[in-house]
């Protein structure tokens, strides 16, 4: 075993980590913006409580977003010194501005947004949380103009001197047609993914309160206003979701053609496409042999490849064996096939999980439609509807993950394509040893770090609202608010 | 003036920045298990008086980390891959240390808080030493290759200037701590958290004074002097300042001793920025280490114009915020909106 390879390791459990918690972070903070502002233009008790539930739940998956963040960017000097070397000059800018635009305001203004429940005049308490959920929503933008210029390297030029990329044109860093594609696609999937985590927990509190009649908590009877205010979040959420999976569906078509275009290979892996075709077919379900490069079993839907890929349905289609012979004609003898098995499944499970998360959001607005109604009055439909929507959250987290592992993936062997392997993008003073350390040392915390925070969510989520905040509507003492603290 | 210069002054811009405002929260954290009781108000005093702006305190170390990448890719590169160890545990300590403030409230039961705050203690006085050895060793050089591969084990960095260097950060961040602490809480905490400056002064003192002398006839230019000089006075005056109650201008002497500190740091490795001890020829330096002028252009701009942006709100933020941090006000009793603490 090579230090490469637990490097490689150590990136895809540290980045498959932390994303679990940047898509809530992204979508969260712009729903729970959207209730503070309903609850300030309607003084609404009810807005006010779900604001502040699930600002609650919010904050907990914040902390955690942020402390994992900060281990991507040190890894890039830590572990791919070489890499960064390279790329610094064009990669680093993107991720300074980062910095400078982007999380400072975040980082500012969720203290004020925390602590200034009673310190700040409400319409300044209300721009702090959109203000953070600019910020969080501009820091995606940075970092994958960063990640799309490794998969279509534009605006610079190799100096032929030291060897290193130099940037020549940032706007073509920031306009890059693969950015705003996968800004797109990343940040609607982020809005799917936090929608579908106010549909999970709206469900589930509105499973308890019928299956039991209570909060959860033993002895515990939950007020009537808990109801009312779930019947509304679950449909915040779905309506989040729903229009979220739209603009996922168009962008994802979108990244398509751009794969086709400037990553074929990757493509073809992920389709197990061996031989250039025309009118190619998409496979439904293949077992490859990447030994002999060709695959015994595909189950096929005729033309519906090229289609995707071209917009065509007798386009051509790209196919590893031919882009291998191509890319070491230019680039020199080498593996250039990504690995087939882990991109083609990545591919399909991110699509299917994806498209199901939707497809239970659509069928709970199917059910909730018309005036004040839940699935409850549906009678027999709600026992598979709570449990199917508790379910959508873990489909839509796992289909992130698997949308990056195929992005990474199926990039290989190349970090910059055309331009760096990954092989020679690592640390070579760093040891074998020392990279076991931290990737231990990192598993070991994250894992323990999960345990707590599920565990901190189910509290909360338990208590449910009213535990949060009194009635205020009783005594109408605006001071009664609760403030956060630490 | 050229480029890279303006990026290498930008760069310690940011980091003293960091350490002036990441500062007294490390140091905050690591007094406070000695602010009050397990479990008791005052603990919670001493975190809530961070509590609004550690986070965006910690957004000055991402952004000198950025501004490095992008600037400095090889220095960057050398040096992250160089202090892997160090680095390794300072991420583990950051990463504890923002759950643990974010968590340690969010459970009625005392073991968890108890974990918790071990967790504030360790992720706030690691970094604050670690930082010092990580910065002695960047001005002292390190053994490096010609192919700008830091070649130095793990022991060699933690060698008697560079723990002199930590000793240093630690006890100065704690000094700074309490001066804080004693500034932003009222109560016994305030009470405490003067008697701990005087002790810590103890340490810190004789140590800055030290590691900084050292520095100066080691690898200083002439024009540090006056710095270090600043520095010491500053540093002294700071401490007879909460001596005498005066916590806001023992707060500003503290910040002007870090300030001055930090500047004949760099100063002190320019036009360096990662020294061989290998070969003087292998150095990283402001030259050889730069982008192109491209990049800095840009990079220029976006800070000129940002910058700025930040130090307002950030500003505005602890103008919100200004008012002492009691017992009364984390546990809610008195607050209402507008006159409440």
């Amino acid at each position: 075993m090579e230090a490469l390879e637990l490097a490689r390791w150590q990136f895809g459990v540290t980045t498959i980590y932390h994303f679990l918690f940047v898509p809530l972070t992204i979508g969260l903070s712009f729903i729970v913006a959207v209730l503070q502002t309903v609850w300030y233009r309607t003084g609404r008790h009810e807005y006010l409580q779900a604001t502040q539930f699930f600002g609650k739940l919010f904050l907990i998956n914040f902390a955690m977003g942020v402390v994992t963040g900060i281990v991507q960017e040190f890894q890039f000097g830590m572990n791919w010194s070489e890499y960064s070397r390279f790329v610094g000059d064009v990669f680093g800018a993107p991720l300074a501005m980062e910095a400078l635009l982007a999380f400072f305001l975040e980082s500012t203004f969720i203290g004020l947004w925390i602590f200034g429940w009673h310190r700040l005049p409400r319409a300044a308490h209300l721009a702090c949380i959109w203000l953070v959920a600019i910020g969080t929503n501009l820091s995606a933008y940075f970092i994958l103009a960063a990640n799309a210029w490794m998969r279509r390297p534009v605006g610079f030029e190799v100096n032929p001197e030291n060897g290193r990329a130099e940037l020549n044109d940032i706007w073509a860093v920031l306009s890059n047609d693969q950015a705003w594609s996968t800004y797109l696609h990343t940040v609607s999937a982020a809005f799917i993914t936090a929608g579908l985590f106010v549909v999970c927990v709206s469900a589930y509190k509105l499973w308890r309160n019928q299956k039991h009649g209570d909060t959860g908590i033993r002895g515990v009877t939950p007020p009537k206003g808990d109801f009312a205010l779930f019947r509304g979040t679950l449909k915040v959420g779905l309506v989040f979701t729903l229009v979220a999976g739209v603009i996922v569906a168009v962008s994802g078509d979108h990244q398509a053609k751009l794969a086709a275009q400037y990553e074929p290979m990757k493509l073809a892996a992920a389709e197990a496409l061996w031989e250039t075709e025309e009118g190619a077919a998409f496979s439904a379900f293949a077992v490859g042999d990447t030994e002999a490069r060709y695959n015994p079993i595909d189950v096929t839907v005729p033309n519906i490849l090229s289609f995707l890929a071209t917009g065509e349905f007798d386009g051509e289609v790209h196919g590893m064996n031919n882009l291998q012979a191509a890319y070491e004609a230019e680039y020199g003898e080498g593996d250039y096939i990504p690995n087939v098995f882990v991109t083609y499944w990545s591919f399909r499970l991110m699509m299917g999980l994806g498209m199901a998360g939707v497809a239970i959001a659509a069928i709970g607005l199917w059910l909730t439609r018309g005036r004040d109604r839940t699935p409850s009055v549906h009678g027999r439909l709600t026992r598979w509807f709570y449990p199917l929507a508790v379910l959508a959250l873990p489909a839509a987290l796992s289909a992130n993950i698997f949308g990056w592992v195929l992005t990474e993936m199926g990039r290989q062997p190349w970090t910059v394509h055309g331009y760096l392997l990954t092989a020679a993008s690592v640390s070579p003073g760093v040891s074998l040893g020392t990279v076991a350390l931290s990737l231990t040392g990192f598993t070991l915390i994250y894992g323990v770090l999960a345990v707590v925070e599920v565990g901190l969510l189910v509290k909360y989520i338990k208590a449910g609202p009213s535990h949060l905040v009194p009635d205020l509507e009783k005594d109408g003492d605006e001071s009664k608010i609760p403030h956060f603290s630490y | 003036m050229d480029l890279a210069v303006i990026w290498f002054i930008a760069i310690s811009v940011l980091w003293i920045g960091y350490f002036v405002l990441e500062g007294f929260d490390f140091g905050v954290g690591t007094l406070m298990p000695f602010m009050g009781k397990r479990d008791s108000v005052d603990r919670r005093v001493a975190i809530n008086s961070i509590g609004p702006v550690w986070d965006a305190n910690e957004v000055w170390l991402i952004t000198a980390g950025g501004a490095t990448f992008a600037a400095f890719p090889a220095w960057y590169a050398s040096l992250f891959s160089g202090f892997y160890v160090p680095l390794f545990i300072i991420l583990v300590a950051l990463i504890l240390r923002g759950v643990a403030f974010e968590y340690r409230g969010k459970r009625d039961d005392s073991t968890w808080r108890l974990w918790w705050d071990r967790a504030i203690f360790f992720g706030s006085a690691a970094p604050a030493l670690l930082w010092g050895v990580v910065f002695a060793n960047v001005v002292r050089g390190v053994a490096m290759d010609g192919d700008q591969i830091v070649t130095a084990s793990l022991a060699d960095l933690f060698n008697p200037y560079a723990l002199l260097g930590g000793l240093t950060t630690l006890s100065l961040f704690a000094l700074h701590g309490a001066v804080f602490l004693s500034l932003k809480t009222d109560g016994p905490v305030r009470t405490r958290a003067r008697a701990a400056a005087l002790r810590t002064a103890c340490v810190a003192v004789p140590a800055a004074a030290a590691f900084l002398l050292w520095t100066q006839l080691a690898h200083g230019p002439a024009w540090t002097w006056p710095l270090v000089a600043l520095a010491a006075l500053a540093l002294v005056g700071g401490v007879a300042a909460a001596r005498a109650r005066r916590e806001g201008t023992a707060f500003g002497l503290m910040v002007a001793a870090i300030l001055a500190a930090v500047i004949t740091l760099f100063g002190s490795l320019f036009p360096n920025v990662l020294p061989s001890t290998t070969d003087p020829a292998f150095s990283l330096t402001v030259e050889n280490a730069s982008s192109a002028d491209y990049t800095l252009t840009i990079m220029t701009w976006v800070a000129v114009v940002f910058l700025p942006l930040v130090l307002l709100y950030q500003g505005w933020s602890y103008w919100v915020f200004r008012r002492r941090v009691t017992g009364a006000t984390v546990t809610g009793e008195t607050v209402t909106r507008g006159s409440g603490a």
